[in-house]
């Protein structure tokens, strides 16, 4: 956990004193070019890498009965047998995390008899934060897109209203801010206190949370405490987006932290676990549906078979099988015709 | 590669997705300064500039606070100059316009704050 918090607060600090040493260029356009290059080769590249991947066996996850005789029900959603079918339970898992609502706890308990027994109970925490953590960052980031577009769409201004729809303070709380830290702390603070979670956690688990929490944080700050410019933040980062980058000058240091924090983020994303996001819809698992009685899967990598038919069989070895006097499809004078 | 049309279908909404900050910036306008017009007749505001553009959601939310829950109608800068706590008297009288002033970065920047729903709009000289 250390480590990674650690290399989030070196990227931060390095951001800063570059920042402050002259180098708002390099943090503010040279990064994020970078990075958004890397993030956008590497997924695709990631896609066409999976997308050549065979898949050997027919193997969907099933919840529930799969067709079969017309007078049992199927359950068309958690068991489907149709390409539509596999539509519908991959927009319900992608938008609503359904495999994740079925997460257990187990633990082991004392028995009444005497000595100890495990128990598995529905934990349905880790889903409530992880939707409230995914449905923040989506919202956060379309709200983003004032910076990217003049004027502001008006789809863009809702979303802003609905997320400051308490009205409180000036500049407007966005409660999307808040939630999302509360989800990100859940999320750690569950990698951190359930001892067989922790043991499991690496690096790599850390790390994304901690620099998710340091751009949230970072961006919370510039919001409602060390305040920003945004009107310079605008004509600067449109300036990134129409390829025309604009002067750094009197934009608040913490806004190029943010920036580098965000590019960070892209440049993990295609090498990480974050790779879930295109990954769900290339999983084996969730994208097939389950017909391995109605529809032979073939195995990819089989070789091709050498087939050798009865007919060409009989063509090889007639004349010797009417010499032993074995039944023909053809006779030999008949044959030769 | 297996599914080859499903698989292309995804990349490309992908590619679009990824890339909108790109094209929706071309779609609209382009935006390089704010054209924001300065009061003519006063060069000095409350506070330095810089305070101002950064912080003046909150100084205009503590006056809200001091004139009507606090009673308290003065303010002092922070080079000692005493200011009359008022948005009607004090602050627009120089920033006259809605037009040339608030709205050239809040509309651009799509930051609605309820100034209005009490205060009366300054429309300039019209």
């Amino acid at each position: 956990m250390f480590p990674s918090l650690l290399l989030v607060l070196l990227i931060g600090v390095a951001a800063w004193a570059g920042t402050v040493a002259g180098g708002a260029v390099l943090f503010g356009v040279v990064l994020p070019y970078a990075a958004f290059a890397v993030f956008f080769a590497g997924m695709v590249w990631r896609m066409f890498y999976w997308a050549k991947s065979p898949v050997p066996f027919c193997i969907p996850t099933t919840g529930g009965q799969e067709r079969s005789l017309p007078f049992i029900k199927q359950n068309a959603v958690d068991c489907p047998s149709s390409t539509g079918g596999v539509v519908v339970r991959m927009m319900l898992e992608v938008l609503l995390f359904r495999s994740l609502f079925r997460n257990t706890q187990a633990e082991v308990c004392s028995s009444r008899a005497g000595g100890v027994r495990s128990t598995y109970y529905s934990s349905k925490w880790l889903w409530v934060f992880a939707l409230v953590f995914h449905y923040c960052f989506l919202l956060i980031f379309i709200r983003h897109f004032r910076f990217f577009v003049e004027p502001v769409p008006a789809c863009v201004t809702f979303a802003e209203s609905l997320d400051g729809i308490m009205q409180i303070g000036a500049p407007r709380l966005f409660l999307t801010g808040g939630c999302i830290l509360v989800a990100l702390c859940f999320l750690l603070g569950r990698r951190l206190f359930n001892e067989r979670l922790r043991y499991i956690s690496l690096f790599n688990d850390y790390f994304p949370l901690w620099l998710l929490i340091g751009i949230v944080g970072t961006g919370i700050c510039l919001r409602y405490f060390d305040k920003c410019e945004i009107a310079l933040v605008k004509i600067f980062v449109m300036g990134l987006t129409q390829f025309s980058p604009a002067p750094a000058a009197g934009i608040n240091t913490l806004f190029f932290v943010h920036i580098t924090l965000v590019s960070t983020l892209l440049l993990y994303f295609p090498f990480s676990k974050l790779t879930h996001m295109v990954g769900v819809f290339f999983s084996p698992t969730r994208n097939m549906p389950n017909n391995s009685r109605m529809a032979r899967h073939i195995n990819p990598w089989n070789p091709p078979k050498q087939y050798f038919t009865y007919a060409e069989y009989e063509d090889t070895y007639r004349d010797a099988m009417a010499e032993a006097g074995l039944p023909l499809d053809k006779q030999p004078d008949k044959a030769a015709e | 590669m297996y599914n080859a049309k499903a698989v292309i279908f995804g990349i490309l909404i992908f590619v679009g997705l990824c890339a909108s900050p790109f094209w929706a910036s071309f779609i609209g306008r382009d935006y390089k300064s704010t054209d924001i017009v300065l009061p003519k007749n006063e060069k000095n505001c409350i506070e330095d500039a810089d305070f101002m553009r950064s912080q003046h959601m909150r100084l205009l939310n503590e006056w809200r606070d001091e004139a009507l829950r606090n009673e308290n109608r003065v303010y002092t800068a922070l080079d000692g100059k005493k200011w009359v706590i008022s948005l009607q008297n004090t602050c627009l009288k120089c920033h006259n316009s809605y037009e040339d002033f608030c709205q050239k970065c809040h509309v651009a920047n799509s930051v609605y704050p309820y100034c209005w729903t009490c205060h009366i709009i300054p429309k300039g000289g019209k």
